[in-house]
């Protein structure tokens, strides 16, 4: 990549707190081709119809040699975890984990978390009492999210200090700017996260506990659980994170909405659905590949392309919404790319909807904000799970 | 007056009477408010509810995970409709522009939406029909008195017909414990929708799972006992099957009879209507106050050379319902056709089923992704070298993305690489649709020629 192309400008930190005049101006040519080869699809039916296009696969395997991969293709002595896998594969994954996770099986393993975790929305914000000011990401919108993992898979919350690290090397590494160095600190977290997984899944096998982990045990290859494991509990670490603050953000910019929706915490579905769409977690995928000579809008993308799905891009194209750099809680028919779509389409969306439907309304109602303290506050590096990595606000008061 | 004008007149104050309150009846009804039609409207239907839907009723309800009476259809928004329900249509006066109804009614219109759909069609032998334990499926009262039957303690049920219907009846009893034995006169389950080829799969997990699969035969009898209750079903083999139910799962029949001597092209295969969904009278002039849109309607379609296109299906239902009601109260240059592709799911036996475009129409198949063995595929019918319809075990995921293939008239076979393509050249075979002459339930999505009218030559071969 030369420095001055557009897909070198998005993952350019400097753009990281406001990329969309670059994605608004990567949507003049919705099929764009990099010098290196790559393609970056950026308008939204093109992004949709693409990612359900079966010619288009998810396993960075299938690209000629020279083109990056992902830590998931390497020999990690653990196989892709199922994101990063075809069918038959991932649908075999997918549907053995979705067994535990959600309907028709376990149509109340979600719901049943609800308890747990209002009550850890709850203790969070007990702890903003007397303080005048927070940073929303490390005291609110970061332990959620770790603790729903944690629960989900069965992982003792109390290890998090010990997984945050490697966890935090595999998300920085589906950057694309992460480089051979961000790649092989990723193969490495991947193996020495598996490891302690491996451990914690062995002694499940002989003692099953709560959690997901535990009711797998049985149904999968340890090297395939293992894998699942990893995925999960990184996935599960900055998206919610950066969803739970990017809503934050983004009704503190817009007090109007703010007002409106302190009046009528109803407004909290769509009001949720319009931040995935606004500014979603996940802003692209870099990871595809075509497996044939693909026609999209007029361009071919070749057998063998990487090819860059546009997700943040697609969200804002006003041939699908409309004024679509308008945050509009009230919009209609709001079919958002913000979780994907087809068959890879987010596995955790439920969990992630669930947490933000507990945090958000509660944050909104208990607290009385000031003022940002940083606007734009500081970001992550990455610019795949784009996020701040702190939101630092001043607050006024707490209410019980 | 311009035409226009009359528009505006009857949007603000119009009667639209809507025959047929069920789904379609009741998308066009919301749609018109949406569009802002603030005139009268009425909606007719002969059964005693307001309208509910149908998919549960052969799944969730049946198995009695659902209610049936919990099956009301959501509402979009409130239509402010005179309902006259329970009663049903029973003739139309187009020179006078009123409804007939059965209790002696007459209700005027300025614009009229048939969405009468279809009913199950019932055992061919009246009284055996009438026996304690003959079943059809379609409405919620059938659902609600199968439903009872199935759980009040029955060793063995007959499904008489294995098309979509009674697969899912069949599924549904084999979910209960229950005995089940289906009979269909073709050679495979859903052959007349998909084929033998893909029969063959449905066979095999009917199998699988338990049923009393008896293809190539027929019911001939249904026998009962002295105080009216099936005994006893005759098979064309020459066997015979005790059973206390039987489920006619015979395919539908289209609700038209009402409209005879109306002057409106409704025959068996439904009702002719332009691209607009309005509907054309016997000589092949379209109407422009009487519209159709459902299961009962048939219409032009681009994509299969202009022939009219016939299908029982939920989305093409919404769909063509809220084109009717756009089309009934715009003026011409602001009507909108109906291409809608032809798109239907089934749940049975464990697998999610879908289908789009025309697949009866193909002329060959090819396995494009997954394989027919593992009962996880998706397959392309090609009809003349392009691409004209798919269908998907497990795999609706995909079914967009042929949608498109079908919709651009793709070549076939497909000869790109995919994900879960399992073979290096894909081998075109016949998809095994059985002779069309033989009868059979048939498919939900019929091609039903090219004349409105259907005033047709009739080719009687002369006796020696």
């Amino acid at each position: 990549m030369t420095p001055d192309t557009i897909s070198a400008r998005i993952t350019d930190y400097a753009n990281r707190a406001d990329p969309y005049p670059l994605y608004a101006e990567l949507r003049k040519t919705p099929v764009l081709r990099e010098d290196d080869g790559t393609y970056l699809v950026s308008t939204y039916y093109e992004v949709r119809n693409l990612a359900n296009d079966p010619r288009l696969s998810n396993d960075t395997r299938n690209r000629p040699s020279g083109y990056s991969r992902t830590a998931d293709a390497e020999d990690t002595g653990l196989p892709p975890s199922f994101i990063f896998t075809d069918p038959p594969v991932h649908d075999r994954l997918r549907e053995t984990i979705n067994r535990p996770f959600g309907p028709p099986h376990s149509p109340r393993f979600l719901d049943g978390l609800r308890g747990e975790l209002a009550k850890v929305v709850t203790e969070l914000l007990d702890a903003f009492e007397g303080k005048d000011q927070v940073d929303i990401v490390e005291d609110f919108a970061y332990p959620l999210p770790v603790t729903a993992i944690c629960k989900v898979l069965g992982v003792p919350r109390e290890d998090e200090p010990r997984f945050h690290g490697w966890a935090d090397a595999l998300a920085s590494s589906l950057d694309p700017q992460a480089g051979e160095e961000g790649q092989e600190k990723a193969q490495r977290a991947r193996q020495e996260l598996g490891a302690y997984l491996s451990d914690l899944i062995e002694t499940k096998r002989r003692r099953p506990g709560p959690g997901i982990l535990s009711t797998l045990a049985p149904d999968m290859t340890p090297a395939d659980l293992e894998a699942t494991a990893v995925l999960l509990l990184v996935a599960g670490h900055e998206t919610t994170v950066n969803a739970i603050t990017n809503t934050t953000l983004t009704l503190l910019r817009h007090p109007d909405v703010l007002d409106r929706f302190q009046k009528d915490p109803d407004l909290a579905v769509p009001l949720i659905e319009e931040v995935l769409r606004y500014e979603p977690p996940v802003q692209f995928v870099p990871w595809t590949t075509a497996l044939a000579d693909i026609d999209v809008a007029g361009t071919t993308i070749p057998k063998g392309s990487p090819v860059w799905l546009m997700l943040a891009a697609a969200n804002r194209d006003p041939k699908r919404f409309m004024d679509p750099d308008r945050f509009d809680p009230h919009r209609k028919d709001n079919e958002h790319l913000g979780f994907y779509t087809g068959i890879h389409y987010c596995f955790g969306a439920p969990l992630a909807r669930i947490e933000l439907h507990l945090a958000v309304p509660e944050l909104f109602r208990r607290v009385t904000f000031s003022r940002l303290l940083e606007d734009p506050p500081p970001y992550r590096a990455n610019a795949v799970l784009r996020g701040p990595r702190h939101l630092p606000v001043a607050i006024e008061g707490l209410t019980a | 007056m311009s035409a226009d004008t009359d528009v505006e007149a009857l949007r603000r104050q119009g009667r639209i009477v809507v025959v047929g309150a069920s789904l379609a009846g009741l998308r066009a009804a919301e749609t018109l408010r949406e569009k802002g039609f603030t005139g009268s409207l009425t909606m007719i239907g002969d059964e005693p509810y307001e309208p509910y839907d149908r998919p549960p009723l052969s799944k969730q309800a049946l198995l009695g995970r659902a209610r049936p009476e919990d099956t009301a259809l959501p509402r979009r928004r409130d239509i402010d409709a005179e309902w006259r329900l329970g009663v049903a249509a029973e003739g139309l006066d187009r020179d006078a522009r009123q409804v007939r109804l059965a209790n002696g009614d007459t209700v005027p219109y300025d614009r009229l939406l048939i969405t009468t759909g279809t009913r199950a069609r019932p055992w061919f032998h009246p009284e055996e029909a009438a026996l304690d334990g003959v079943f059809v499926l379609r409405t919620r009262d059938d659902c609600a008195r199968l439903h009872r039957k199935l759980t009040g303690g029955v060793s063995r049920v007959l499904v008489i017909g294995a098309g979509f219907t009674g697969s899912e009846v069949a599924s549904v009893c084999r979910e209960l414990g229950l005995e089940v034995t289906v009979v269909e006169r073709g050679p495979a389950p859903l052959v007349g929708a998909l084929g033998g080829v893909i029969g063959a799969v449905a066979d095999r997990l009917q199998r699988k799972k338990g049923v009393d699969l008896r293809c190539g035969i027929s019911v001939t009898a249904l026998e009962g006992d002295d105080v009216g209750r099936l005994r006893r079903a005759h098979l064309s083999d020459g066997s015979a099957v005790d059973v206390e139910v039987a489920i006619v799962s015979l395919g539908a029949m289209r609700n038209t009879e009402w409209l005879a001597g109306s002057g409106v092209a409704a025959g068996a295969r439904g009702i002719a209507c332009d691209a607009g969904c309005r509907a054309f009278d016997v000589n092949g002039i379209v109407t422009d106050d009487i519209y159709a849109a459902g299961d009962v309607a048939r219409s032009p379609h681009p994509l299969f050379d202009y022939q009219f296109l016939a299908l029982e299906h939920w989305g093409n239902a919404v769909e063509q319902a809220e084109i009717a009601a756009h089309n009934m109260i715009c003026s011409s240059p602001e009507r909108r056709p109906h291409l809608w592709l032809p798109m239907f799911w089934s749940s049975q036996f464990g697998v999610n089923i879908k289908s789009v475009g025309v697949p009866s129409l193909g002329d060959q198949l090819v396995v494009t992704q997954g394989t027919l063995a593992e009962d996880r595929f998706v397959a392309v019918y090609g009809y003349r070298g392009r691409v004209i319809a798919a269908a998907a075990f497990d795999g609706a995921k995909w079914m967009g993305f042929y949608e498109q293939q079908i919709a651009a008239g793709a070549p076939f076979p497909p000869e790109y690489g995919t994900v879960d393509r399992r073979t290096g050249t894909l081998q075109a075979v016949d998809p095994g649709f059985p002779d069309p002459h033989l009868p059979t339930h048939g498919p939900t999505v019929t091609l039903t020629g090219h004349s409105p009218s259907e005033r047709r030559v009739e080719f009687v071969p002369s006796h020696a």
